[in-house]
């Protein structure tokens, strides 16, 4: 098998405790463990919710954040022992995303100059092609390029997302970290940024880490999905099959709490009672023990974590996975 | 029977740079005691600012255009005094919001602002409302309600706060409960044990709940009645159950197949084209024509009333006949 273009390889993140009244405290582990493989052209929908760490590990990746410890791979080569002239190479390859597009961009640069800035800082253009270059990447991600030498708050949310991305792909990348892209979009609009990105996959061969919490645009663009809970991968399967027949009991719960518009499907939505732990909680055993309703879950959950292991094609951290 | 609420042709004006905008302009819906209205829009469309003007809440410079009209059990709230809309709001109308960190005291226990909400609307002895506390956080699914009181909002994780924040709007026991977006800032699963106990209380006491959200798909299986906005009005309305069967509002259909949903093979998305508009410059005559792939010519000029185009069911379309007499 050729190489994949990322591997990831037990991502560990701690935040130490902060702040004058936290001195003492245990550390927030945020990551812990976390290992999976993304190939060329292919999309892994990174899902969960708040707290649960899927973000940290987009950013741990980019080393936006230090990782703790653990590997991190672009075609072979470890980005965590990157020297600086190294990283500046391999981040041209790999660029990101954000939810809030308007955070990300510089009020004070036209669209225009903030598209062409990473061709500049990365030397990919000669300065005279690079308003064609400019023009070029906005038709691609469906703006007018006549809105050049506009400012960022002159577009809606949707349209700055695209800005956000025709800034990412100005440098060529083979992959996006995408993180919450389309949550923060108004319902009609999420649609349109969800299609270029599939258009974007088909055109260029673009690997996509997509991170979000919503399972159901996760799908629309996912071949592979990835759940975590408590800093961890709980499964990990083809797109398929982790919503039609997932096999962790949390990943059950997630799919079945997704609103649906078939009106008997709320008969048999499955209602977790309690709360996620907190964030220093350290745990022996399962962290999602507290909230399960596995009709087999038992002392052994409480005391012992469950590794990954596959089971029908899927990656389940789960004791009794089998027996559901 | 009466509508418990009935909100007829509220329109809230804003001074703009180029004379009054109306974010609201011309909303109609009405709610029955134990029901549960939805009101589904994306943002601007002024699903928000509607609840706001019933709790008398529009915030300055706006106000309420004359003409509108709200009825709670038959009592204009807009002609009411400052201090008889103060009680209004919570002892006859709950309130909730996305955000139950912003509406919570951060300095003071929740017991303490339970007890002081409690007492406000229901004075006596500190023995019976601190007992009316506990049953209230109980009644909300707060596990060991009583050893709950001590406790800071900090201290809690995001759905306990907005189980407080319900305990809080049920005090005054009102007979209409204002929800706006109550579970966006949760967790799916923390989601759906809050929309289940909103369903318990409606059963349990009778209220009414006013649900404003921008996801259809909480609406299904849990709406009496939807109400769906866009730029500032109503554009349908019908049964929930007659609108997931057959929405009739091309923005409504538009809105359905933009959506991405589990229970459906993977299909590419048909977005609706274009931007929501605002209400410093909301497009002439029918709001949604630019964004429209059905709109004629005279949809440019001219303005849809709501009618009637179905089984409970009225839309705001020129496309639209409606149902032939006996069909």
């Amino acid at each position: 098998m050729s190489t994949p273009l990322l591997e990831v390889h037990d991502l560990v993140k701690h935040y130490p405790p902060r702040g004058f009244f936290s001195a003492g405290s245990a550390p927030v582990q945020a990551v812990n463990g976390v290992s999976f493989a993304i190939a060329e052209a292919e999309t892994l929908g990174l899902v969960g919710e708040s707290g649960c760490g899927k973000s940290t590990v987009g950013r741990a990746i980019l080393r936006l954040e230090e990782p703790t410890a653990g590997d991190v791979r672009f075609v072979g080569e470890s980005i965590l022992e990157a020297d600086n002239a190294a990283l500046h190479r391999l981040r041209r390859q790999m660029q990101v995303v954000f939810q809030d597009p308007y955070s990300s961009l510089n009020p004070r640069m036209s669209v225009g100059r903030a598209i062409a800035e990473g061709m500049e800082i990365h030397r990919l253009a000669r300065a005279g092609e690079i308003p064609a270059r400019v023009a070029a990447l906005m038709v691609e991600v469906g703006l007018d390029p006549e809105s050049a030498g506009r400012y960022p708050h002159e577009f809606s949310g949707g349209q700055r997302q695209r800005i956000g991305i025709a800034r990412a792909l100005a440098v060529q990348p083979r992959l996006l970290v995408c993180d919450e892209p389309v949550s923060a979009l108004d319902v009609s609009v999420q649609a349109q940024v969800v299609n270029l990105l599939a258009d974007l996959q088909r055109d260029r061969r673009l690997a996509y880490l997509f991170i979000a919490h919503d399972l159901a645009v996760v799908r629309q663009l996912a071949h592979r999905i990835a759940v975590m809970y408590f800093g961890r991968i709980v499964e990990l399967g083809p797109a398929r099959t982790v919503i039609a027949a997932p096999k962790h009991p949390y990943t059950q719960a997630l799919v079945s709490a997704v609103p649906s518009r078939v009106l008997e499907r709320h008969a048999d939505r499955i209602v977790l009672s309690g709360d996620p732990p907190g964030p220093t909680t350290v745990l022996p055993g399962c962290a999602f023990a507290s909230r399960c309703f596995h009709p087999r879950r038992d002392q052994r959950c409480h005391a012992e974590r469950p590794t990954l292991r596959v089971i029908d094609g899927h990656q389940v951290a789960c004791h009794h996975a089998e027996e559901s | 029977m009466t509508p418990l609420l009935e909100v007829t042709g509220l329109r809230i004006a804003f001074p703009g740079q180029h004379g009054p905008m109306y974010p609201v302009d011309g909303v109609t819906f009405s709610v029955r005691r134990g029901e549960l209205l939805a009101l589904v829009g994306e943002s601007g469309s002024g699903k928000s600012l509607s609840c706001l003007a019933i709790l008398g809440l529009v915030p300055t410079p706006g106000r309420i255009d004359p003409t509108s009209r709200i009825l709670l059990g038959g009592t204009s709230l807009p002609d009411l005094n400052r201090e008889a809309m103060r009680r209004v709001r919570g002892r006859r109308i709950g309130m909730i919001f996305q955000d139950p960190t912003t509406s919570l005291n951060p300095v003071f226990t929740i017991g303490r602002q339970l007890e002081e909400a409690v007492a406000n609307h229901f004075p006596g002895p500190r023995a019976a409302i601190r007992a009316r506390a506990v049953e209230l956080l109980g009644e909300v699914g707060v596990p060991e309600p009583a050893g709950r009181l001590a406790s800071y909002p900090h201290e809690l994780s995001g759905g306990l706060r907005q189980r407080v924040m319900i305990a809080l709007a049920l005090s005054g026991e009102p007979d209409l409960l204002l929800a706006d977006e109550p579970t966006s800032s949760l967790d799916v699963t923390v989601q759906a044990q809050i929309l289940a106990l909103l369903d318990r209380l409606r059963a349990s006491r009778g209220m009414a709940v006013v649900l404003v959200t921008h996801d259809l798909g909480l609406v299904a299986g849990r709406a009496d009645h939807v109400a769906v906005m866009y730029a500032g009005q109503v554009v349908e309305r019908a049964t929930a159950v007659r609108l997931f069967a057959a929405p009739a509002h091309p923005y409504t259909r538009g809105l359905f197949r933009s959506v991405p949903r589990l229970d459906a093979p993977v299909d590419r998305l048909a977005p609706i084209p274009g931007v929501v508009p605002t209400a410093a410059r909301w497009p002439a005559g029918c709001r949604f024509h630019p964004r429209c792939p059905e709109a004629l010519t005279q949809c440019q000029s001219e303005s849809p009333a709501l009618r009637h185009v179905g089984p409970d069911q009225s839309a705001a379309c020129l496309l639209l006949d409606p149902p032939q007499a006996g069909g």
